[in-house]
C-alpha cells in the first residue's frame, strides 16, 4: 500500500487569526481520487477537517478545491496524477475562507440571480397551448453553455475575480448565455441591461484560464467573448439606427 | 437599471486594431525594417514607397492601421495597468490618459498623412 | 464582513480569511505569465505603426531625410530591436488569430462553421496579405 504526504489548509477562525498547512500521510489505493485521501483523512485521521462533497462523480460541482495551485474536483482528481506529494490541498481561490477548506460562495449566488438565469417571456403560453418546442438544432446553440454544474472552479481560475470581486465571473455571465441563447427565451434586453457594464463582460480581458480549468467543457470564455460581440453590435445598431425597437 | 456601458466602441477599435496589426505588421516589418537593412532585398526606391504609401489608398491604409492600433494598445494597456499593477483607485485616470494618447497620436497621423506631399 | 467587537462574540460571527493579492499575482502560473506577455505586446503594435508613420514623413522630408532613416534602420542594434519586435508582433499575430474561432462563431443559414475552418481561414488570410505586402514593397523596387 502505497502512502502520500497531504498538506491541507487549517484554519480554525474561533482559535487562530491566520491559517497555516498540516500534513497528513495518508495510505491510497491507485484508484483513488483526491477527495478519497481528503475523506480518510477526515474518517481516520482527524474528524475535524471540514470540507464540501456530495456525488463523488463530478456532477454536483461541490467538491471543488485548489489541488497543486490548480482549481480541480478533487472527485475527479486521481492521486496517481498528483504525485509526487506533498500534495497541497487548498479551498478554492478568490472566495472568502470560513474554516478549513470551506468558502463562502454568497457572492456566486448572489451573482447568479442577477443575471436572470431562467427562461425569460413576455407572455406565458397558456398550460393548454402545450409546451415550447424546440428543435435539435435550436437545443445545440445553447447546450454547451446548459452543462454548468456551478462548481465555481472558473472563479478560481480567473486573475480578474481575485483581483475585482465585484466582477460578476465567467460562470454566471456563460449561464446568461445559455438562455440568451434559448429559443424559447425572450429576455435579452434584460441580461443585456445587467451585463453590458463594466462588473459584467467588459471586466473580462479573455485570459482563458476559466475555459481551461472547467471540468464541463462549458467555455466560458468563449461565450463571453461571443457576449462582447453581440453587445458591440447592438451598441452599433442602436447608434446607427435608433429608431429600431430593442 | 444602469444605462449600457460604452465599452463596446472602445472594444470595438481594440479588436479592429488587434486583427489589422495581426494581418498586416509581421510581413511589413519583415520587409521594411529587416530584410531591407539586411540586404536581403532589393530595397525599394525612394520614389517607388511614395508612390506605395503616399498614394491615396496607401495613405487611407496607413492612417487605418495607425489609429487602430493605437486604440488598440490604449484599451489593452490600460486594462494592463488596471489588472496588473492593481490601480483600481486610478482607473479612471488610467483610461482619460491611454484614451488621450491615443487620440493624440491619431491627430498626429491625420496630419501626416494629410500634409506629407 | 464586519469586525467582531470582542471575543467571546466571535464564536458566532466566524472571521472569513481572505488571501491577500501579491502586486505580481501573474508571475505565479505560466498560463498568467504567457497572458501578460500577451498583453504586453500592444506596446510593440504602437511602436510599429508609430515608425511606419515616421517613414511616411521621412518620404515626404526628401530623399536626404528618408536616407537618414535607412541608415539609422541598418545599424546592428536597431536591426536587433526590430528582431525582437518582429517577435513579439508574431507572438502577437498567433495568440490573436488562435483564439479567434473561440470568440467568433460564425453560421451560413443553420450550418455552423467548425472551429478549425474558421481558424485556418484566418490564417490563410494572413498569409495572403503578408505575400501581397511582400509583393508590394518588392515589386515596386
Amino acid at each position: 500500500m502505497n502512502s502520500v504526504a497531504v498538506e491541507v489548509l487549517r484554519y480554525r477562525p474561533e482559535t487562530e487569526e491566520e491559517p497555516s498547512f498540516e500534513v497528513f500521510d495518508v495510505p491510497y489505493e491507485d484508484n483513488w481520487m483526491v477527495l478519497d485521501a481528503i475523506n480518510h483523512i477526515k474518517d481516520q485521521m482527524d474528524g475535524t477537517l471540514s470540507y464540501r462533497w456530495a456525488c463523488r462523480m463530478g456532477v454536483c460541482g461541490s467538491c471543488g478545491m485548489m489541488v497543486n495551485g490548480k482549481p480541480v474536483l478533487t472527485c475527479a482528481t486521481y492521486v496517481e496524477d498528483v504525485l509526487p506529494g506533498p500534495v497541497r490541498v487548498e479551498p478554492l481561490r478568490g472566495f472568502p475562507v470560513v474554516r478549513d477548506l470551506v468558502t463562502d460562495i454568497r457572492d456566486f449566488m448572489v451573482k447568479l440571480q442577477r443575471v436572470k438565469p431562467w427562461i425569460i417571456r413576455e407572455e406565458e403560453k397558456p398550460l393548454a397551448e402545450g409546451e415550447y418546442l424546440q428543435t435539435p438544432e435550436e437545443l445545440q446553440d445553447y447546450k454547451q453553455y446548459s452543462m454548468c454544474i456551478n462548481c465555481m472552479l472558473c472563479y478560481a481560475a480567473c486573475p480578474i475575480y481575485e483581483l475585482d470581486p465585484e466582477f460578476i465571473g465567467p460562470a454566471a455571465i456563460a449561464l446568461a448565455q445559455r438562455y440568451n441563447l434559448d429559443s424559447r427565451d425572450q429576455g435579452r434586453e434584460e441580461r443585456m441591461d445587467v451585463l453590458s457594464q463594466h462588473d459584467g463582460m467588459w471586466g473580462c480581458t479573455f485570459v482563458g484560464d476559466c475555459s481551461v480549468v472547467c471540468p464541463k467543457k462549458v467555455d466560458p470564455a468563449g461565450a463571453i467573448q461571443r457576449y462582447k460581440l453581440d453587445a458591440t453590435v447592438d451598441w452599433f445598431r442602436s447608434a446607427l439606427m435608433p429608431w429600431r425597437k430593442r | 437599471m444602469a444605462r449600457r456601458s460604452r465599452e463596446p466602441v472602445l472594444w470595438a477599435m481594440f479588436s479592429g486594431g488587434g486583427m489589422i496589426a495581426a494581418l498586416l505588421l509581421p510581413a511589413t516589418v519583415t520587409v521594411l525594417w529587416i530584410a531591407v537593412p539586411l540586404g536581403w532585398v532589393e530595397a525599394p526606391s525612394y520614389e517607388g514607397l511614395r508612390s506605395l504609401f503616399l498614394h491615396p489608398i496607401g495613405r487611407l491604409t496607413l492612417f487605418a492601421v495607425a489609429t487602430l492600433s493605437f486604440f488598440h494598445w490604449a484599451h489593452r494597456f490600460r486594462y494592463t495597468m488596471y489588472d496588473g499593477l492593481q490601480l483600481y483607485h486610478l482607473s479612471q485616470l488610467i483610461a482619460i490618459l491611454t484614451y488621450s494618447i491615443a487620440i493624440a497620436l491619431t491627430v498626429v497621423a491625420g496630419f501626416v498623412l494629410v500634409t506629407t506631399g | 464582513m464586519a469586525k467582531a467587537l470582542n471575543a467571546s462574540y466571535r464564536r458566532y460571527h466566524p472571521k472569513w480569511h481572505r488571501e491577500r493579492v501579491p502586486i505580481f499575482w501573474w508571475v505565479r502560473s505560466a498560463s498568467y505569465i504567457k497572458f501578460m506577455c500577451r498583453e504586453l505586446t500592444s506596446l510593440f503594435v504602437a511602436y510599429a505603426a508609430g515608425l511606419l508613420l515616421v517613414q511616411v514623413w521621412a518620404l515626404g522630408q526628401g530623399a536626404a531625410a528618408h536616407a537618414r532613416l535607412l541608415n539609422w534602420l541598418s545599424h546592428p542594434a536597431v536591426v536587433t530591436g526590430h528582431v525582437v519586435l518582429l517577435a513579439t508582433l508574431l507572438f502577437h499575430t498567433v495568440t490573436w488569430l488562435n483564439l479567434t474561432p473561440q470568440a467568433l462563431v460564425l453560421r451560413l443559414g443553420r450550418w455552423r462553421v467548425p472551429k478549425a475552418v474558421v481558424w485556418a481561414g484566418h490564417y490563410a488570410v494572413w498569409l495572403v496579405l503578408s505575400l501581397v505586402i511582400v509583393w508590394l514593397f518588392v515589386g515596386v523596387a
